[in-house]
């Protein structure tokens, strides 16, 4: 089965988000009253795997192993068939 | 003492590492990273400032996963000492080589300039032709040079800070810290300390046109410890 795994990975709580808070402060310029805001990246892997929960560990592998830092991410995984 | 500088798609100081280091007597070239086998014959290794792989994902993250990097584990257990600069000391954070991580500028902005740092242990090559408590000025050039330890007490407890950003009185306050690193930490050395990592660039004050050559003092590490 193919499946596709959408990770999230952002900033641990804690850890100072410069870019939020500059884009943050922009949207404010523009007239918008916003609080909080916080940034993430998204990868949208496919992977070939026997079902959804094997794909969701490969998944997760990546992320420890490549697309998240553990001192300074948090990461989420969805996972779902194609 | 042969030291392979070595070079990723995208390293930009390279060059001005080994000609720094010949300044000093200290045979060295660049070397691909792809010619594992010349690292692993290396007496010392540098991992040179730039942007290896593009800074995709990370700064350091693609190079940190590329086969070259078990040889430079290999030389640090080795006992071999080992210098990582500001991309080259991504790269030990993100290979695990040492503790911890690198953020993005807490100005969000890329940071180009002279800073001047605390020498804070003398117990490593790097700096033991210092004094503790001696500061030299070694320009920085990064935008992601936040350092965040994974355990701050044990790299304290440990005598593992390096350099600390300090003002002119030496001391290490908010305002002279160019990045927002935790406890100015502007470089520090690994478990077995012939390891370092550090954000300024010791090459770029190599030469006193260049302002300072406080940075030869630094790549001293990488000369013969009975030269002096």
């Amino acid at each position: 089965m193919t499946y596709e795994a959408v990770v999230r990975v952002t900033l641990k709580g804690g850890v100072l988000d410069p870019e939020a808070k500059t884009i943050q402060r922009s949207l404010n310029r523009l007239g918008f009253g916003v609080e909080n805001l916080r940034t993430a990246d998204e990868y949208v892997v496919e992977i070939d795997a026997v079902d959804e929960n094997e794909a969701r560990e490969q998944a997760e592998e990546m992320c420890e192993r490549l697309l998240a830092n553990p001192t300074i991410h948090d990461y989420t995984v969805e996972v779902r068939e194609t | 003492m042969t030291v392979a500088v070595v070079s990723f798609g995208g390293s930009n100081c390279d060059r001005d590492v080994a000609k720094a280091l010949r300044r000093i007597d200290v045979p060295a070239d660049t070397v691909w990273y792809k010619d594992e086998e010349e690292v692993a014959d290396a007496d010392g290794v540098v991992l040179p400032g730039g942007f290896s792989y593009g800074d995709y994902l990370r700064a350091g993250a693609m190079a940190a996963r590329t086969p070259v990097m078990e040889r430079v584990r290999n030389r640090v257990d080795d006992g071999a000492p080992v210098l990582g600069i500001c991309n080259g000391a991504q790269i030990l954070c993100e290979s695990d080589v040492v503790q911890g991580a690198y953020a993005q500028n807490l100005s969000a902005r890329f940071r180009c300039e002279p800073v001047r740092l605390r020498v804070e242990t003398t117990d490593t090559p790097f700096t033991r032709r210092f004094d503790e408590g001696d500061t030299v000025e070694i320009p920085i050039a990064h935008a992601e040079g936040r350092y965040v330890p994974d355990d701050l007490d044990a790299l304290i407890d440990d005598d593992r800070v390096l350099f600390r950003y300090v003002d002119e009185n030496g001391e290490p306050t908010d305002e002279a810290n160019p990045n927002g690193s935790v406890d100015n930490i502007a470089g520090i050395v690994g478990g077995s300390r012939n390891v370092a990592a550090m954000m300024p660039h010791p090459e770029r004050a190599s030469h006193p046109l260049l302002g300072t050559d406080d940075g030869l003092d630094v790549l001293a590490g990488f000369s013969d410890p009975s030269d002096g």
